[in-house]
């Protein structure tokens, strides 16, 4: 059933809620409907973004006061080379999708993002990384093909050995090197759909590296939650999890996401110091007390997030930004102990901190995120002028350690701070498509 | 789960399946390992969402191009759909067009296009439709029809496409009331609300109203072997159309819907 139809709406928001403003939506069923939607953006003069199902945090997701093609129907699966693996999906088909196909066969994707809510030309543009970098690389270190539709060229098929500079722009390149409409890419074979995991509390942060440098290797995924209130003796305590497929368990179930919906916001008043703090000390005995091993489904340690729908509106009507880093191996003890102290000192921290070692395996992508080093992941509520404060503190740190930040999930990186940063992104803007843009470049680009 | 537990897999015959709901409905099936048969007018759509349906677990996707609005040769084309699976045991009916409310408020042409494509043709594929699922070898043959709610009141922005859909409703009721006497098809018509299709996309679809087509999805499959004949689609939509139907025309009248 096509319909032209556009649709102008203020629904659209980045996942954090903090960006929002006016779009027009054009919502294609079907691959060629995608391109009489490109088509009628630039009659319109109206630039176009593509984007999926709206996690980005900050305003990489938007284009406001213009176009976004919302890919969310295009998401069919297209073919699978039993032999080698490779999946060929429309850019629109999620984890989800690609999990439902995978996983009964024995196969999943060769590396996650932790939520299945993501779709794959969303996955590809954002290069999404998860708990097995250190072993696997991005999501770009395993995309063998993308088709893209470009304005100036039309339908164009791309890869490593294929117009490479263009494929590495495209990778990781934030959806505006042209509308992917598929890719392929290549799962990785799994033993069962289980996972076995260990969790060892740390009590500090000098322990959490102890931790994962006797770790290292030795285990395919491995994630650490921090206590990010915590401060003293007890700075950057936390729970380290190392898991590996289950080679014993003999299931190949596929798990569904569940139905709880986060039932409302949560009231502002109800963020404060006192109750993110209780929430972490609780989090953390919590975890202590259950230290261990054990074997998980796949979904409860991939995405257990999941499990609550619209889970972003527990931050309240004025949402939530999302800081994530990496550090460089040299400076990254020190400067993650700076950054946790500057937040533990601001009080103003999140229920869920994130640290991981990423490891050295790079991706073709020039505005690829994750590089060797420590990633630090932050929620803060949004809280203004001073929530901004304590960011341009924690960009400091982050730009001294020669580290950067992941446009995926920011609303207000400094372009100065980008371009520092990203130094491939001139190169990179070379390849944008004329008829492509988000709020996120408009606010970053050099012109 | 489906009969497919006891009973092998069902042949599916999908009349307009390129549509959001069509295609949740068919990937629910393919789920269940449903041998299926898709027509629809567009060809290269239809070998993407077949292929996809295949990939999804389908035990066999074949497809036809085919006009269903036209109503020549019914009987003909529907034995053709059949013997591209080697029978069915199952018929979803999808396609329907919105129409333009406006435009036949002063064209009649209009009105008669929502009304044939809606009711008219609908009838006949479902009249001819029944004949072949009473001679399939299944236990259950069923046939399931999306309708709306809209046919449940007429309202002055979609009267016309109300009316045929209230109409198919009733044509569906009766032909389940038929088989209840003297054959073994399951007749049931889905009355749908608001689905976040295509079909709908230019509206703005915020609020608790409107469904996924995967929610209509499964509640479609269940209705192959429980329920009805008459459904509505998510349920609370018979409550709503229980207020809509008895409000007084008075009140209904300041309304604008």
């Amino acid at each position: 059933m096509t319909t032209g139809a556009i649709r102008r709406t203020t629904e659209w928001r980045s996942w954090g809620r903090v960006d929002r403003g006016e779009h027009f939506v054009a919502t294609p069923g079907y691959r060629a409907d995608v391109i009489d939607a490109f088509q009628s953006f630039a009659d319109a003069s109206q630039s176009t973004l593509a984007v999926g199902l709206g996690r980005s945090y900050g305003d990489s997701g938007l284009n406001v006061g213009n176009g976004l093609i919302n890919m969310g129907g295009v998401d069919r699966l297209m073919a699978f080379d039993d032999e080698r693996g490779v999946l060929r999906a429309e850019a629109g088909a999620s984890v989800w999708d690609i999990l439902e196909f995978a996983v009964p066969r024995g196969y999943f994707l060769p590396t996650t993002p932790g939520t299945r809510f993501v779709t794959l030309g969303g996955a590809i543009a954002n290069d999404v990384h998860g708990k097995n970098h250190h072993s696997a690389g991005t999501i770009g270190c395993h995309i063998e093909r993308i088709c893209l539709l470009r304005s100036d060229r039309g339908v164009v098929e791309i890869a490593a050995d294929k117009e490479p500079e263009l494929f590495a722009a495209t990778i990781a390149g934030l959806g505006l090197t042209g509308v992917i409409l598929w890719a392929d890419l290549k799962l990785t074979r799994i033993p069962s759909s289980v996972v076995a995991v260990e969790t060892t509390p740390f009590e500090n942060l000098n322990e959490f590296y102890e931790r994962a440098k006797a770790t290292g290797d030795k285990a395919e995924h491995t994630v650490a939650w921090v206590d990010c209130l915590a401060s003293g003796d007890s700075l950057g305590r936390g729970l380290f999890t190392a898991a590996d497929w289950d080679e014993k368990a003999a299931t190949r179930k596929i798990a569904r996401p569940g139905g709880l919906t986060a039932p409302f916001e949560t009231p502002s008043f109800l963020l404060n110091r006192l109750t993110i703090a209780a929430f972490n000390e609780f989090y953390y005995r919590l975890g202590r007390m259950r230290a261990g091993r054990t074997t998980l489904a796949y979904d409860k340690f991939h995405y257990p997030l999941d499990g609550v729908r619209e889970w972003n509106r527990l931050y309240g009507p004025r949402g939530f930004y999302q800081y994530q880093s990496v550090i460089p191996p040299k400076d990254a003890a020190e400067a993650t102990r700076e950054m946790l102290r500057a937040i533990s000192k601001e009080g103003d921290g999140s229920f869920l901190a994130v640290l991981k070692t990423f490891g050295a395996r790079r991706s073709p992508g020039l505005l690829s995120f994750p590089m060797e080093g420590t990633t630090l992941a932050l929620d803060f509520p949004n809280r203004g002028e001073k929530t901004l404060q304590l960011f341009a503190t924690l960009d400091k740190i982050v730009m001294d350690a020669g580290g950067r930040l992941y446009p995926a999930k920011d609303g207000r990186i400094p372009p100065g701070v980008f371009h520092a940063s990203y130094p491939h992104a001139e190169k990179f803007a070379e390849h944008i498509d004329p008829q492509l843009s988000s709020t996120f470049w408009e606010r970053v680009k050099r012109t | 789960m489906n009969s497919s537990s006891t009973q092998r897999p069902r042949k599916v015959l999908i009349l307009g399946a390129l549509s959001g709901v069509a295609e949740a409905t068919a990937r629910a099936m393919a789920r269940d390992g449903a041998e299926l048969a898709l027509v629809a007018r567009n060809e290269e759509k239809l070998a993407a969402v077949a292929k996809d349906l295949e990939l999804r677990g389908a035990g066999k996707v074949v497809t036809a191009v085919d006009d269903l609005a036209s109503g020549e040769d019914v009987a003909v084309r529907m034995r053709g759909f059949s013997d591209l699976l080697g029978g069915i045991d199952t018929i979803f009916l999808f396609y329907g067009v919105l129409g333009d409310q406006d435009e036949a408020d002063r064209d009649s042409t209009e009105v008669r296009r929502i009304i044939d494509i809606n009711f008219t043709s609908a009838a006949e594929w479902m009249t001819a439709g029944v004949d072949h699922l009473e001679n399939s070898a299944h236990e259950k043959p069923a046939i399931v029809v999306a309708s709306s709610v809209a046919g449940d009141r007429g309202r002055r922005s979609n009267y016309a496409y109300g009316a045929a859909k209230g109409g198919l409703s009733v044509f569906a009721q009766g032909l389940a009331h038929r088989m209840a006497a003297t054959g073994k098809t399951r007749v049931c018509v889905a009355k749908l609300g608001f689905v976040k299709t295509a079909m709908t996309a230019h509206l703005d679809r915020s609020g608790p109203l409107w469904a996924e087509p995967e929610t209509v999805a499964e509640a479609l499959v269940r209705a192959l072997d429980k329920g009805g004949p008459i459904i509505y689609v998510p349920g609370f939509w018979r409550f709503i159309m229980l207020a809509v139907r008895a409000t007084p025309a008075f009140v209904f009248n300041k309304v604008n819907l």
